[in-house]
């Protein structure tokens, strides 16, 4: 069982964004990257598989800067195998058919039995891209995944649905898969996979040789949230704060 | 038809964000001058197209197929990309419901057409429709713009038009038919469940404490248990606190949580991602506290405070007591 396991390096939760001048993108600098949230999940959830079937291999692929090495690294030190780094840099990329084009070609000679994406990115939000890159394949692909059974060339997956309903459902091989944050626990790195992550292979592409493709899409005027209510922001010392917030919740809010 | 509109089937009747997306097809359709069609197809096509067809649009196609009759990410792709092909609508509208978010990128790959997801907001830029998302953690709002001209598919997000505000009509009905080859469909769904719902039911408190990723681990959520105990609350929760297994699943808000909307929400360590918001932002009272000031929750907060909610939780519910 061999499995790609595609990793986006996001702007954490925390991330102060200030955006460029002509409301193309933000301003990269300074900002604190983190690995996606749910593919740190869609990687556990592949180092499981593969060591249930006790072979294959999981290979990282991310697109994006030079950064991208942290949280490549990250995830080779967790356990995968090898890693394809495809660079690309400004102007940023913001269109998921042009990304999972890129992506598809890269690993298109590789002949995975399964490709694991986050169920979406943190900072473009597509939720797009790898059932994409499953179509460009002519994967099978489910989205929402809470759960996997690999079978005899076949994979069975336990699909989230709206207000709390699940679902299963057999796939035939090679699928694609965007996995739901929540369905396994994502190791840390131990010291030994920090050290021997240094020295796996890490292949390099870049985004302009491989992408062969147009954007359909692509982000403009970007600009900050605008409020939609009046805020009384309660301000001063901690005790000053506390008081207010008890005022509040007697006097105004009228709780017992 | 310059607009479609595909409806999702929710157990033989219009999905409740597929009846938004027809209110804002409306909207959007007599802003810029567009006229409406829809699209009713699966087991229970007849059902949904005779609801349709009351409705203000110009008309309604059913589309029955025995490959239909159960929901596969292969054949809905299929058939919905053969259905905008033969029909050639410029706009296709959904809700951005978990069935769209499914299958929808694979129609778009299909026809190499843009999909704008996950759409909150549009505007009309004499006489063209112009739509934005959230990005960023929901701290940016970007417009999303097509680079060429053809088919356009749009996901709108929950709310972001009032299905209220559906103009009534009486729409003709067209039934139509595709072939769809059998062997291309390689998913077998099994029967929908329920997981054995426990404990609380948010949706008739009056008094909620919420915790969020920033209650920073397990061992703090008894400081919250003593609040919400001196307040009489009961206590709700962001997604990842039920990933990191820190509160048992039904404790979660948002939408793939209850929907709550009780007197005061307390949101404590919460930053404010459209899909915790979408069960929370009925709340008749809301009071963030969260030391991140550009957190965006704080835009629907009535009170906000920019503090350390590990300082704040014991000061306060020691001032309760
Ligand atoms: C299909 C889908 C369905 C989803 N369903 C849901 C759902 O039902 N419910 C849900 O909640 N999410 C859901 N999510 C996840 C959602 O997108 C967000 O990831 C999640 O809501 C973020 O939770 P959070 O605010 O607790 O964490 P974060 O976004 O990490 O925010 C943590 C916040 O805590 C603040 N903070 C940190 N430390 C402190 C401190 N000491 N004092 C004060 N503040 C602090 C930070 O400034 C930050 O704003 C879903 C996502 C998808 C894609
Ligand atoms: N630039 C990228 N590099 C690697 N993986 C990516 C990239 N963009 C998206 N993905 C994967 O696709 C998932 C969905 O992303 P998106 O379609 O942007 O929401 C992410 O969670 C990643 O697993």
């Amino acid at each position: 069982m061999n499995i790609c396991v595609l990793i986006k390096q996001v702007p954490g939760s925390e991330a102060q964004f200030n955006v460029s001048g002509d409301g193309s993108w933000i301003q990269e600098t300074e900002l604190p990257y983190e690995m996606n949230e749910s593919d740190n999940y869609a990687l556990e959830e592949a180092l499981q598989i593969r060591e249930q079937k006790g072979a294959g291999e999981v290979v990282i692929v991310s697109l994006g800067p030079d950064r991208c090495q942290k949280v490549i690294r990250e995830a080779l030190a967790k356990g995968a195998d090898r890693a394809i780094h495809i660079n690309a840099d400004a102007p940023y990329n913001t269109d998921p058919y042009s990304i999972a084009s890129a992506l598809a070609n890269a690993v298109k000679d590789e002949r995975f039995d399964l490709v694991l994406s986050g169920l979406q990115s943190d900072d473009l939000g597509f939720g797009q891209t790898g059932v994409i890159l499953g179509e460009m394949l002519g994967m099978t692909t489910a989205t929402l995944v809470v759960g996997t059974e690999v079978q005899e060339g076949k994979i069975k997956v336990k699909r989230e649905l709206e207000a709390g309903w699940f679902q299963w459902q057999t796939m035939d091989l090679p699928a694609s898969l965007a996995i739901q944050s929540g369905l396994n626990t994502p190791r840390y790195p131990s010291l030994k996979g920090i050290m021997t992550a240094k020295k796996k292979e890490i292949k390099k592409l870049n985004f302009v040789d491989i992408c062969n493709v147009d954007e359909l899409q692509s982000f403009a005027g970007l600009s900050v949230q605008h409020a939609e209510k009046q805020t009384e922001m309660i301000e001063g010392n901690i005790d000053q704060i506390v008081n207010r917030l008890v005022d509040v919740f007697k006097n105004e809010i009228r709780i017992n | 038809m310059d607009i479609l509109v595909v409806l999702e089937d929710k157990n033989g009747r219009i999905h409740r964000m597929s009846l938004e997306a027809i209110a804002g097809a409306q909207q959007i359709g007599s802003e810029c001058g567009l006229s409406i069609g829809i699209l009713a197809f699966g087991k229970n096509a007849s059902a949904l197209g005779e609801q349709a067809k009351q409705y203000d649009v110009e008309e309604v196609l059913t589309l029955e197929n025995e490959h239909l009759n159960d929901y596969t990410a292969d054949g809905y792709a299929d058939a919905v990309a053969n259905v905008i092909t033969s029909e050639n609508p410029t706009y296709i509208f959904f809700g951005h419901t978990y069935q769209i978010r499914d299958y929808a990128p694979r129609v778009s790959a299909k026809l190499k057409r843009p999909f704008l997801n996950d759409v909150v907001s549009y505007k009309n830029e004499s006489g063209k429709p112009v739509f934005s998302k959230q990005a960023f953690n929901a701290k940016l709002i970007a417009e999303l713009n097509p680079n060429s001209d053809g088919h356009i598919l749009i996901s709108f997000q929950s709310a972001s038009f009032s299905s209220d505000n559906i103009q009534s009509g009486s729409a003709s009905l067209r039934s139509i038919s595709i072939e769809i080859d059998a062997s291309a469909i390689k998913t077998v769904p099994e029967d929908p469940f329920q997981e054995a719902a426990g404990g609380v039911d948010l949706s008739s408190a009056e008094l909620i404490v919420s915790i969020g990723r920033g209650i920073g681990k397990e061992e703090n959520i008894p400081l919250v248990q003593e609040l919400a105990n001196v307040m009489g609350a009961e206590i709700a929760s962001s997604r990842p606190v039920v990933d990191s297994g820190w509160l048992p699943a039904h404790h979660q808000v948002g939408s793939s949580g209850q929907t709550v909307a009780p007197k005061l929400y307390l949101a404590l360590g919460i930053s404010g991602a459209i899909q915790h918001v979408v069960g929370m932002k009925g709340s008749k009272n809301i009071i963030v506290i969260n030391k991140d000031p550009d957190a965006p929750l704080f835009e629907l907060a009535d009170y906000g405070v920019v503090g350390d909610v590990l300082e704040i939780i014991p000061k306060l519910t020691k001032a309760l007591q």
